[in-house]
C-alpha cells in the first residue's frame, strides 16, 4: 500500500512536470471519454486526459506536437496539444468519425464517417472541408500511403477497399475483400498494402502498383474457435521483418513474416485486442485490449508479452510519440 | 398507419455508378410478402408491435446492398406486398413469379409459407423471416426455403444455456393458450432436458379477467409452489406476460417471452458494430429494429453478399453459393454466420435481453459442439429429419 502511494505520487510528479522525457504512448478509452498517457520506459500510466465523447481513432500530427482524436459521439475531431495536454481546437469531421489518416503533407486529414457512408477530407490548418467522397456502408479503416498517392478506405458492410486518388479525391478502384474489413496498413515504401477482414478472418495483401491482391493470410490458433479469430489492427516493423495482426476476441496477436506472409507465432494478450503500435525503437509493441481494459506490452525481439497496463474502459486506439 | 390493402412498390435504384469493376450490370429484384394474422385483443397493449416489422428491415437490406452494389454495377430493388389474408399473399407470390422474380423474403405464418414453397417449386428461393415453428426445421423442410428468423428451439436453448450457467435450474412454466405459445413451451421443455433444468410446475394460463385490476391478487396465487429459481413465461403475442414480473408468489426473476428473454435482435444490442446498424435502421424507419426486421435484413444481405461473391444473380446460383464454404454473412453478431445444410436455418448467436439491457449472448462458453458452438442452439443435424441438400 505504501509502495502504491509512492508510485502514485511519483506519477503525479511526472505529470505535473509536463511532458516527460521518456517516450509516451497515448491510448483512447472509448467508454471513459479519456486518453491514457503511458510512459514507455516505466510502462506506467502517468496521466489521464478528459476528451470528447467516445474517443476511438487517434493519430499524431507529422511534427508530433498534436494528437488528433475522433470523438465519435460528439461528431467531431478534437486537436490535443501535447505540450499542454489541452484540447486546443476541433475540426469539422462529418458524422460519427471513427478512423482517419493524415496525408504526409500534414494537412489533409481523411476521415471515415461511419454512419454516413462517406469519407470527409479536411484541411487541418484552414479547417476547410476539401471533399466528401461516397463510399460503401460503414466506412471504417483509413490509411494514406507514405508517398501520399493513395488514400484507402475500408467499408465494413460493403466488404470493400476504396482506393482514393489523393489529387482528385476520387475513387479509382474498388476491390472486394473478406467480410467486414477494418484496417489498412502500408509498407514504408508504399508498395504493399495490408488489409484485415474481421469477420472473414483474413488479411489481404495488395500490390499497390497494380491494385491486385497478391496474397491472403488465414489464422488458426490452437484451442480457439475459428470464428473468434477476427483480424483488426495491423502494425509493420520498418525493417520489413514482421507484421503484427491483432486478432480481436481470440485474445491473440499474430506474428507474420512480412516477406513470406507465413504466420510465425500467436501471442496471448488481453481480451478483445484491437489496435497496436510500436514504440520509437521498435523494441516494444503496445496493444489495446478492449474488454479487459488494459494494454499489453510485447517485447519485439523475444516475441513475448512482458506486461499488461490497466487503462480506462474499452481502450480502442494507441499511438506512441517517437520524439517525446 | 394502415398498411393493409396498401400495395407498396419500393424501388430503390441507384442513380449513379462509380467505377464499376464488373462489366455486366445486374438488376436484382427481391419480392417481400407480408401477412400477419390478427392476434386478437391482448391485455397488455401498452407497446404494440409495429405493423411494418419485417418490411422496414427488408428496405434497409436493399439500401445496404445498393450502397455496395453501386461500386459493382449491381442494382437491387424491392417489390413488397402487405396482404390481407393467405389467399392474397399467395396471389402476390403468383404475380411476382410471373413477373420473373425468383428471390423472396416472407413474413407469413408457417402454413402459408409451406403453401408458398410448394407453389414456387424450382422457380424461386424463399427466405422465411417470420415463422419460428420448429416443424419447419425438423420435419417439413423445403429445399427452396431458408430461415433467417431463429426457431423457437434456438431461442429456448439460448435461455436454457443461460439458466444452466446461472444454476437456476428449477423453473415454473406458464404457457398461454395460442398455438404459438404451445410451440414455444414445447421448445422450452426440450431445452430443459438438454440443459438439465427441472420444470417444477407446468401450468397453462387460463385466466380471463383484466389483470390491470387484479394482477397483484391473481398472479401471486397462480405462481404458488414449494420453491423455484425462476418463472418462465410462454406468451408469444404478449397477452398476459407483462404482468408476471414482480407479481410472483416468490421473489424470483421472470424470463421467457417476457421479462428477460431471447430475441433474434433488440435495440439494446450494440456490440460488434451493431450500433451502426441500429442507427441506420432508426434513420430509415423512425423506430427501433426488432427481430422480424433483422431477419428480413439478414435475408436480403444474404442475397447481396452472394451476388457480390458470384458477380451474378439467379436463385439456383445463390442457393448453391450460400451452402458453399465461400459464403459468410457479416451480420453484427460478433462472428460470421452461415446456413445449416440440413434444414436451411441461419446459424446465429441469440441475444438475451431485458427491455433496457443485454444480459448475455449464447452460445455461452462451455457448451461445446464438435463442429460449431452455434449448433448448440436449435435442432442439430442428428435431431432433424431434414436433408434439403442430399
Amino acid at each position: 500500500m505504501k509502495n502504491a502511494f509512492r508510485i502514485a505520487t511519483l506519477a503525479a510528479a511526472i505529470s505535473l512536470s509536463g511532458p516527460a522525457l521518456a517516450s509516451l504512448a497515448y491510448v483512447s478509452n472509448e467508454k471513459d471519454d479519456t486518453i491514457s498517457v503511458i510512459d514507455t520506459e516505466t510502462h506506467e500510466v502517468v496521466d489521464t486526459i478528459e476528451v470528447g465523447a467516445r474517443p476511438r481513432g487517434i493519430l499524431l500530427s507529422k511534427d508530433h506536437t498534436r494528437l488528433f482524436i475522433c470523438a465519435s459521439d460528439d461528431d467531431t475531431v478534437q486537436v490535443l496539444d501535447l505540450a499542454t495536454r489541452k484540447i486546443i481546437d476541433t475540426l469539422p469531421s462529418g458524422e460519427d468519425p471513427e478512423q482517419f489518416a493524415l496525408h504526409p503533407n500534414n494537412r489533409h486529414l481523411y476521415i471515415a464517417n461511419e454512419d454516413d457512408a462517406i469519407v470527409t477530407v479536411v484541411d487541418v490548418e484552414t479547417k476547410d472541408v476539401l471533399a466528401q467522397i461516397d463510399v460503401g456502408v460503414e466506412p471504417e479503416g483509413m490509411a494514406v500511403s507514405p508517398d501520399g498517392k493513395w488514400a484507402v478506405n475500408t467499408s465494413e458492410t460493403s466488404s470493400m477497399l476504396h482506393w482514393i486518388n489523393t489529387e482528385t479525391f476520387e475513387i479509382e478502384k474498388n476491390t472486394v475483400v473478406g467480410q467486414r474489413p477494418r484496417h489498412v496498413e502500408f509498407t514504408r515504401d508504399s508498395k504493399i498494402a495490408w488489409a484485415s477482414a474481421e469477420i472473414g478472418g483474413t488479411v489481404h495483401i495488395y500490390d499497390v502498383d497494380t491494385i491486385e491482391e497478391i496474397q491472403q493470410i488465414e489464422f488458426k490458433i490452437k484451442g480457439v474457435p475459428q470464428d473468434q479469430v477476427q483480424p483488426v489492427g495491423i502494425e509493420l516493423t520498418s525493417d520489413g521483418k514482421y507484421a503484427f495482426v491483432a486478432l480481436g476476441p481470440s485474445n491473440h496477436v499474430a506474428v507474420v513474416d512480412a516477406q513470406t506472409y507465413e504466420v510465425l507465432d500467436y501471442l496471448l494478450v488481453g481480451a478483445r485486442v484491437w489496435q497496436l503500435d510500436l514504440d520509437k525503437d521498435e523494441k516494444y509493441l503496445y496493444t489495446t485490449n478492449g474488454v479487459s481494459s488494459d494494454v499489453s506490452v510485447i517485447d519485439v525481439e523475444d516475441l513475448k508479452v512482458i506486461k499488461s497496463i490497466k487503462v480506462g474502459r474499452f481502450p480502442w486506439g494507441v499511438v506512441i510519440d517517437p520524439t517525446s | 398507419m394502415d398498411l393493409k390493402s396498401r400495395l407498396l412498390i419500393a424501388t430503390v435504384f441507384c442513380g449513379w455508378l462509380l467505377t464499376p469493376t464488373s462489366a455486366v450490370a445486374l438488376d436484382v429484384t427481391v419480392g417481400y410478402i407480408h401477412w400477419v394474422p390478427d392476434q386478437g385483443p391482448v391485455l397488455s397493449n401498452v407497446t404494440p408491435d409495429p405493423e411494418d416489422a419485417g418490411l422496414r428491415g427488408a428496405e434497409l437490406g436493399i439500401a445496404d446492398n445498393n450502397a455496395t452494389g453501386k461500386f459493382l454495377d449491381q442494382n437491387y430493388s424491392l417489390e413488397s406486398v402487405i396482404a390481407d389474408g393467405e389467399e392474397e399473399a399467395l396471389a402476390a407470390l403468383d404475380t411476382m413469379l410471373e413477373n420473373g422474380i425468383d428471390l423472396f423474403v416472407t413474413r407469413v405464418p408457417a402454413a402459408t409459407l409451406q403453401a408458398m414453397a410448394e407453389r414456387a417449386g424450382d422457380n424461386a428461393l424463399l427466405f422465411n423471416a417470420g415463422a419460428s415453428e420448429d416443424d419447419l426445421r425438423t420435419r417439413e423442410c423445403q429445399p427452396n426455403v431458408l430461415h433467417t428468423i431463429p426457431s423457437y428451439a434456438m431461442l429456448t436453448d439460448a435461455l436454457g444455456q443461460w439458466l444452466n450457467m446461472r444454476r437456476w435450474k428449477e423453473v415454473f412454466l406458464i404457457t398461454g393458450p395460442t398455438d404459438q405459445d404451445k410451440a414455444w413451451a414445447d421448445a422450452f421443455r426440450r431445452s430443459s432436458k438438454r440443459f438439465g433444468l427441472t420444470i417444477v410446475e407446468d401450468k397453462p394460463w387460463t385466466f380471463d379477467s383484466d389483470l390491470r385490476r387484479s394482477a397483484s391478487k391473481e398472479l401471486p396465487a397462480f405462481t404458488q409452489a414449494r420453491d423455484y429459481d425462476a418463472v418462465v413465461v410462454a406468451d408469444v403475442r404478449g397477452d398476459f406476460g407483462e404482468y408476471v414480473p414482480f407479481n410472483t408468489w416468490l421473489a424470483r426473476p421472470v424470463v421467457g417471452t417476457q421479462g428477460m428473454g431471447p430475441e433474434a435482435w433488440h435495440r439494446v444490442v450494440e456490440a460488434w458494430g451493431a450500433a451502426q446498424l441500429q442507427n441506420r435502421f432508426r434513420e430509415l424507419a423512425s423506430r427501433d429494429m426488432n427481430s422480424e426486421d433483422y431477419a428480413a435484413w439478414a435475408a436480403i444481405r444474404t442475397i447481396g453478399t452472394s451476388v457480390t461473391g458470384l458477380s451474378e444473380a439467379g436463385h439456383s446460383n445463390i442457393r448453391e453459393y450460400l451452402f458453399s464454404d465461400k459464403f459468410q454473412l457479416a451480420a453484427f453478431k460478433g462472428r460470421k454466420l452461415n446456413y445449416r445444410p440440413w434444414n436451411g436455418q441461419l446459424r446465429q448467436p441469440i441475444p438475451l435481453v431485458h427491455p433496457q439491457g443485454l444480459v448475455a449472448t449464447p452460445p455461452l462458453e462451455g457448451f461445446l459442439h464438435p463442429d460449431t458452438e452455434l449448433d448448440t442452439l436449435g435442432y442439430d443435424r442428428p435431431e432433424s429429419d431434414c436433408r434439403i441438400n442430399q
